[in-house]
This record gives C-alpha cells, sequence and structure tokens, in this order.
C-alpha cells in the first residue's frame, strides 16, 4: 500500500492530491468563518453587533454570501477587455492559493518542503499585485485603473521593506526553510526563544508592511470606498468578484502564517513543558488574525504621500539598517548567540 | 537647525497612537450594544405616532364616517377620494372612501380634522407590499384596519387627548 502511493506515477499523483486538498479545503472553510470574525470584530468595536441572523450567532452569513455571489448575474463591461479582465480574478486566487504549498502546519506537515520556501513565497506574494493591476487595467474605466496603479505602487514600495526583514530572518537562521526557521526558535524558555525577541522591532515592521502588502486599512488606498468607490473592484461582480475577495483574504492569512513562522515560532509551545503542534500554529494565526481585524476598525486610513513617505523614508532605512545591526550581531554572537542559530551548519 | 520633538519621535516610533487606540477599540469591543433586533425588538412609538390609515367604528358596530369631506378637502397630498350617498335609514354615509397610500405623506391632517375621529392614523408602521396596487386601500381595506387596531388606537387617543 506504502509502496503504490511513493513508486507509481498514479499514487505519487493522488497523494499530491490528496495533500493538497487536505490543505485547500479546511483553509477555505476557516476563510469562511474568518470573513465572518473579522465583519464581526469590526462589528463590536464600532458597538453594532454584525451578521446575526444567518445560522446561530451570524455563524453561516459567508457561506449566504458565498451563494449570493455564485448566483449573481457577471456583468461585463462594454469596454473591457475580456480575457485580462476574467484572467485577473482567477490570477489573484491562484496566486493566493498556491503560496500554501510551502507553509508548514507542523514539523514536517508541509506539501512541499522546499530549501527556498521563504524566496517562493516572497516571489508568489508579489505576483500577485498582477491580478490587481489586470483588473483594473482590463476593466477600462476610471475608479479601477487609479485604484490599481495605487495599488502597483503601494505593493511594490513595501515588498521591499518586507524582503529587508526576512533578510535579518534568513541571516540568524542560516536556512530559508520554513521548518529550519521554527526549529531555529526552539529552545529551553518557551516562548522567549522566538525570534520576535532578537528581532523585536522588526515584528511591528513586517506586521504593518504586511498590512500594505495585502491591501488592508489603514492602507487601503487601492480600495478606498469612500474615494474610488472599490478601486480595482468596481467593474467586478458575482464569482470574479468572489474570487478577488478570496484571494484578498488569503493573502491576509498567509501574511498571517508568516508573521507566526517568521516570529512567532510557528507550531512550538510558548510554554517549555507542553507539547508543539498544529494546534499552536493555529492559535497563534488567529490571535494574528484578530490583531489584523482590530486594526482595521481602529485606524483611519493614510494618505497616499503619508503612506509613500512612511514605506521608503521609515521602513526602508529602519530595516536596512536592522539588517546591518543583525549581521553584525550573528558574525560575533553577541548576546549568547541569539542571532547566530546556524541551523543548517550547526 | 530645526528643533526635534523629542517625545513625539518617541510616540511615533512606539506606535504609541496605535496601543491607546487598540485599548479604545477594546473597550468598545466588549461595551453593551445598542442595536435592537428589529423583527425581534421594536422601539417605542408615540401615541401621536402618524402610521397605517383605518376607519373606525362606534362600539355598536356602526361606522364613525359621516362623508363630511373635510379630511378629502385638508389632504394636502390629495390622497383621499371620497363617494358619499343616503343611505336607507336616510343618514349621510360613504360608499366609497379611498387613500392612495403611495400619495400619502403621513401628515395626520385627516386626522386632525375629522369632526368625529373616524379617519386615525394607527401605531402600524409595517405595511410594506409587493406591489403598488396594494397600496391603494379601499373603504373595505380601511374599515378592516379599525377592526384589527381598534384597541390601540382608541389607547392612544385617550393618552393624546389632554394635549389635543
Amino acid at each position: 500500500m506504502v509502496e503504490f502511493f511513493t513508486e507509481t506515477n498514479l499514487g505519487i499523483v493522488l497523494l499530491i492530491l490528496g495533500q493538497a486538498l487536505l490543505v485547500i479545503v479546511p483553509l477555505l472553510l476557516a476563510l469562511a468563518f474568518l470573513m465572518y470574525a473579522d465583519r464581526k470584530v469590526w462589528a463590536a468595536v464600532q458597538m453594532r453587533r454584525g451578521p446575526n441572523v444567518v445560522g446561530v450567532f451570524g455563524l453561516l452569513q459567508s457561506f449566504a454570501d458565498f451563494l449570493k455571489y455564485i448566483v449573481k448575474e457577471v456583468v461585463v463591461p462594454a469596454g473591457a477587455d475580456k480575457a485580462v479582465f476574467f484572467l485577473a480574478p482567477m490570477i489573484s486566487f491562484v496566486m493566493a492559493v498556491i503560496a500554501w504549498v510551502a507553509i508548514p502546519w507542523n514539523e514536517g506537515w508541509v506539501i512541499a518542503d522546499l530549501n527556498v520556501a521563504i524566496l517562493y513565497i516572497f516571489a508568489i506574494s508579489s505576483l500577485e499585485v498582477y491580478g490587481v493591476i489586470m483588473g483594473g487595467w482590463a476593466s477600462n474605466s476610471k475608479y479601477p485603473f487609479l485604484g490599481s496603479l495605487r495599488s502597483a505602487a503601494q505593493m511594490i514600495s513595501y515588498e521591499v521593506s518586507i524582503g529587508l526583514i526576512i533578510v535579518g530572518v534568513i541571516i540568524s537562521t542560516g536556512s530559508m526553510n520554513f521548518g529550519d526557521i521554527v526549529n531555529a526558535q526552539k529552545g529551553d524558555w518557551g516562548l522567549f526563544n522566538w525570534y520576535w525577541l532578537p528581532h523585536f522591532p522588526m515584528l511591528f515592521l513586517f506586521f504593518i508592511s504586511a498590512l500594505a502588502e495585502t491591501n488592508r486599512p489603514p492602507f487601503d488606498l487601492p480600495e478606498a470606498e469612500s474615494e474610488l468607490v472599490a478601486g480595482y473592484q468596481v467593474e467586478y461582480s458575482s464569482t470574479p468578484f468572489l474570487l478577488f475577495m478570496i484571494g484578498e483574504l488569503m493573502a491576509v492569512v498567509l501574511m498571517c502564517a508568516l508573521v507566526t513562522l517568521l516570529f512567532l515560532g510557528g507550531w512550538l509551545s510558548p510554554i517549555p513543558g507542553l507539547p508543539d503542534g498544529i494546534l499552536w500554529m493555529t492559535l497563534k494565526m488567529a490571535a494574528v488574525f484578530f490583531i489584523f481585524a482590530m486594526v482595521k476598525a481602529i485606524t483611519p486610513r493614510y494618505r497616499y504621500d503619508q503612506l509613500m513617505r512612511i514605506g521608503w523614508k521609515v521602513f526602508l532605512p529602519l530595516s536596512l539598517a536592522w539588517v546591518v545591526i543583525v549581521a553584525f550581531f550573528a558574525q560575533y554572537g553577541a548576546f549568547g548567540g541569539a542571532y547566530a542559530r546556524w541551523t543548517v551548519g550547526g | 537647525m530645526t528643533q526635534i520633538d523629542y517625545t513625539r519621535a518617541a510616540k511615533y516610533f512606539l506606535l504609541w497612537d496605535f496601543a491607546k487606540g487598540f485599548g479604545l477599540g477594546m473597550k468598545y469591543f466588549f461595551a453593551p450594544k445598542p442595536t435592537l433586533n428589529y423583527p425581534h425588538e421594536k422601539g417605542p412609538l408615540s401615541p401621536r405616532f402618524r402610521g397605517e390609515h383605518a376607519l373606525r367604528r362606534y362600539p355598536n358596530g356602526e361606522e364613525r364616517c359621516i362623508a363630511c369631506k373635510l379630511c378629502e378637502a385638508i389632504c394636502p397630498a390629495q390622497a383621499i377620494t371620497i363617494d358619499a350617498e343616503a343611505r336607507e335609514d336616510g343618514s349621510r354615509r360613504t360608499t366609497r372612501y379611498d387613500i392612495d397610500m403611495t400619495k400619502c405623506i403621513y401628515c395626520g391632517f385627516c386626522e386632525e380634522a375629522c369632526p368625529v375621529d373616524a379617519i386615525v392614523e394607527g401605531p402600524n408602521f409595517e405595511f410594506a407590499t409587493e406591489t403598488r396596487e396594494e397600496l391603494f386601500y379601499t373603504k373595505e381595506k380601511l374599515l378592516e384596519n379599525g377592526d384589527r387596531w381598534e384597541a390601540e388606537i382608541a389607547r392612544n387617543l385617550e393618552m393624546d387627548a389632554p394635549y389635543r
């Protein structure tokens, strides 16, 4: 039986398909409830009740929305480039999904154990901007175009600082594999061994850059409802819109997973005695998502020049300086080797 | 050489405003929600509330309206149409009393003009319909409303009487 899945071609294909489904199906289900949680948190902070009609406490709201999007009419603007118009949401969705192939959920629980996993994720999340740009351009309409231009500039600006922050983590781990990065954070002191402590300011820089990268408030200029209506999504309806929305939320959850893996110790238990496992991974991701949702509720939107100023004049110098500092600390083994955990070299 | 405000700079880099906002957000997160669960919970209504119209009857079952047409005359939207004839017993009664609810502006002038408290605006505001035609109320519909809401209407009129 084991030979069938490891030796024959059909078996290998079936095994990979099964693994992919095992990740995607729970992920999409979780996404439905995260969408609901996002709205609930937003509502609670504004002293509203939020969705509470569909199902118990409104738990099935996302599924009702899903059905609504599916059965609605697909409207294509007259001057739209049809091929690109429909390709854009698909790219947005597919890019968001395939990034999950490299995310480990537990020790060894990963579909593709890439040794450049973090670069792969970084590359995929850079490609996500194409969905937005193509959507905005193909709509042949002014607001979507403005929105997609903003989005392109914003995502490129903040990818730079995300990349530099990741470099800092890579330097102190000596590996780009998520398994190695998480195992490097293992230690006798539980949560004080994780990278959030030695890389303390970068946790916040990464989180804020992740907000900008995923077009979440306070950096949701590409879809600023009050000025651009909904940015690049204006002309989209029905299933293409649903794909955009799922892609966007999935990118947010991916960023939660990245924060968890890079700075919060992935599946490691925060208290030394307790067993590690997927439970900790999901709990930490949920906690980070809660912060994402709270930020949406409590922050006003940035002006565009402020956004660019923070990206280029604050985040870029800070993260660049941090890379240099971490490189020095790692080289000379400062702070008891906290910055030099060479998991590959030993 | 410009002076650097170090307090402001420290607050900026320590995300002070964000932390404060987060605390405030959490305070309201757990605060009781003022929202009413509308179809299940409803807000209070004044006795003077002007809702759906109704034609009332006397306790003996005789309809109050004497077809004086004061309401028709005062109606600013001209939503009321009345035809009248003498009944067999010689009393004057309406043969037709229509209110076009799509024209009505719910000003309550008809209610104020009525010398016998026949036409009133009741407390019901949930009479949305699926077609426009359903909102062209006839005498039968109005009398039926009167029968259905008589208890509430009588109570509201009594409560509001000292201020009239």
